[in-house]
């Protein structure tokens, strides 16, 4: 089933990390084998931000294989090799679990196709998010045990998506968690709701022209999907659009960019999502409760109808 | 199965006009017979005095406390409940089954009135997808936009939303009027059965995809027709209820009927009285 949630301040900074996390758990009867944010935090704006992992939570209900953690060790000093070689300077570093790195590194080219490609060719190591804002953190459990794991409560930024996931047609671990990053494209990430059924066929055709896959999860072929079309120079607005022919299937999906926040819904309007919409803030969400968790007072929301597309700007 | 084309013997229903359609289908159902209206007692149903009134705040409740509370509230024989806060929750105010006036301070989440049979329910807030799901008879009028699937399977009643919905509206619908003040998104009346829609505002793609009966009423543009919807004439009988409906709905009271559009299934997808549920499956 799955739930979804976003939230865009227009004009100022909040504390979205908490925000989203009351969301996202007001969604959790949809599904807790994981959950994942994409927080859009206050940064300088200088150096990037690049969460990653070099291996998978193994707990309970995961469908992953067990792994030591000098395993882990290995693959992250093989990536600080790989960052000096690329020219990336590491800042800061925080080594959050085991398996989950944030590293503040000083890249100076704009292109992060050889970047990703190069950090990705490392066996069990995949690039979550990377860009000058966006955080993409997802694990295992519901949306208050993510939080607590990540410390995400204190989180200031503009904007934010999140997820909340019962596991369907791909394994319950975080490499199908989403939100997925938009790779190569820096900032850019997309959650979803729905099933898409030309996933093989679009999957393959983006293959042949260079983009990359990690996870099986039908949902991450939006992001994908949304990428080449901007490599291909399409507005963000202008590949939603595209979207709702060229993929098909239900779905209700959210993208966010550095300075922006959207949602499209596909043409059956198959899929629930609930929108509050004011000067200074847009909220929406899978259902009508995890507005409430951030607006209990009496406010007025509407469904998007079927096709719909809408983009807003902080 | 009773075949009612060879009763020779009418039933009470039938000789006081009640039910005058002519039944060749073999799967028809025997319609109730209140000869044995004695013999049913209708569970849960209580004897409530409308001036008895009280407020239920369910805040801090669960959907199943709060439904559990009213339950409570109309043995009590309160006749009049206004709840407050409830803050989108789901399955709110769900298998009333008696007289009832049922007003909500606020919104409400899925399948918000759903199985309800009798209340006058007023909504002054928002409903999510489902409301009223299979809705026997009553009122339910929400003052702001609701989600999808409104009305769905409804048998009776009146369904009134004053703002816009989503969509699926009256899907499988099987009688009662479904009234909406804006516009309603794709596939209104999917597959609908009997009772009538009628939409002031514009509808979506799809209109009336495989209705098999009933009819649609839409005041605006229509994004598109589906599969055997088509136009039909607009009678003055017809303009004479519309006016009176939406005057009883307090909505369009001066809306210009006369322009609306109606909508009928054309019938030519099967032929539904001779088929068993057996044999459409094959004919598919």
């Amino acid at each position: 089933m799955c739930g979804i949630a976003g939230l865009i301040h227009r004009g100022k900074s909040s504390k979205v990390g908490h925000e989203l996390q009351g969301m996202l758990q007001a969604l959790k009867h949809r599904g807790e084998d994981s959950t994942g944010y994409a927080l859009y935090g206050d940064t300088d704006g200088k150096n990037f931000i690049m969460r990653f992992k070099v291996g998978e939570n193994v707990g309970e209900g995961s469908t992953s294989i067990s792994e030591d953690v000098s395993v882990y060790d290995e693959r992250k000093k093989i990536v600080d090799n790989y960052l000096l070689e690329l020219g990336a300077k590491i800042i800061k570093q925080d080594r959050i679990l085991p398996y989950s790195l944030r590293y503040e590194i000083e890249y100076n080219k704009k292109d992060l196709l050889e970047f990703s490609q190069k950090i990705e060719g490392i066996p069990g190591v995949e690039i979550l998010s990377m860009g000058k804002s966006l955080e993409v953190i997802k694990d295992l459990g519901n949306a208050k045990m993510v939080c607590d794991r990540y410390n995400l409560d204190k989180v200031v930024g503009t904007h934010a998506i999140g997820h909340a996931r019962m596991a369907t047609e791909s394994g319950v671990d975080i490499k199908s968690a989403h939100p997925f990053w938009g790779y190569p494209f820096s900032d850019v990430s997309v959650v979803h709701n729905g099933q898409l059924t030309n996933y093989w066929n679009n999957r393959r055709a983006l293959e042949n022209k260079g983009m990359r896959f990690m996870s099986e999860c039908d949902s991450e072929l939006i992001a994908v999907y949304l990428a080449e079309k901007m490599r291909d120079g399409a507005s963000l607005e202008e590949g939603m659009k595209e979207s709702l022919s060229g993929l098909d299937g239900v779905f209700t999906y959210f993208v966010a960019t550095k300075d922006s926040l959207g949602m499209a819904k596909d043409t059956m309007a198959a899929k629930p999502l609930v929108l509050y919409e004011s000067d200074d803030l847009v909220a929406m969400g899978s259902e009508e409760i995890a507005i409430r968790s951030i607006l209990p007072q009496e406010i007025d929301t509407y469904d998007p109808f079927d096709g719909e597309v809408k983009v807003w700007q902080i | 199965m009773a075949n009612l084309k060879s009763t020779e013997k009418k039933t009470k229903a039938q000789a006081m006009g009640m039910h005058t359609e002519v039944l060749t289908g073999r799967t028809q159902q025997k319609f109730f017979n209140p000869d044995e209206a004695e013999n049913f007692y209708y569970f849960g149903t209580y004897d409530v005095d409308f001036n008895k009134r009280t407020n239920l705040d369910v805040k801090d409740m669960t959907a199943a406390e709060a439904n559990k509370e009213i339950d409570n509230l109309m043995s009590q024989g309160f006749g009049t409940i206004v709840i407050k806060n409830p803050q989108g929750k789901h399955s709110l105010g769900v298998g009333i089954l008696n007289k009832l006036n049922l007003i909500f301070e606020g919104s409400l989440g899925y399948f918000g009135m759903g199985s309800c049979d009798g209340p006058t329910v007023r909504i002054n807030g928002r409903v999510g997808w489902s409301c009223a799901e299979n809705l026997m008879a009553g009122k339910v009028v929400i003052e702001k936009n609701a989600g999808s699937c409104f009305g769905a399977a409804i048998r009776g009643g009146d369904l009134i939303c004053k703002g816009s919905v989503g969509a699926r509206t009256g899907i499988d619908m099987k009688g009662g009027t479904i009234i909406i003040g804006g516009d309603a998104g794709a596939f209104t009346g999917f597959m609908m059965q009997r009772g009538r829609i009628i939409i002031l505002g514009d509808v979506g793609i799809n209109l009336g995809d495989s209705m098999y009966d009933g009819t649609i009423f839409i005041g605006g543009q229509i994004g598109s027709y589906g599969s055997d919807a088509v136009d039909s004439e607009l009678t003055k009988s017809d303009q004479d209820w519309l006016k009176r409906k939406l005057k009883v709905a307090e909505i369009g009271e001066n809306f210009d009927v006369s322009k609306m559009k109606k909508i009928v299934a054309g019938k030519k997808l099967w032929n539904y009285d001779n088929l068993e549920p057996t044999e459409k499956k094959g004919a598919i």
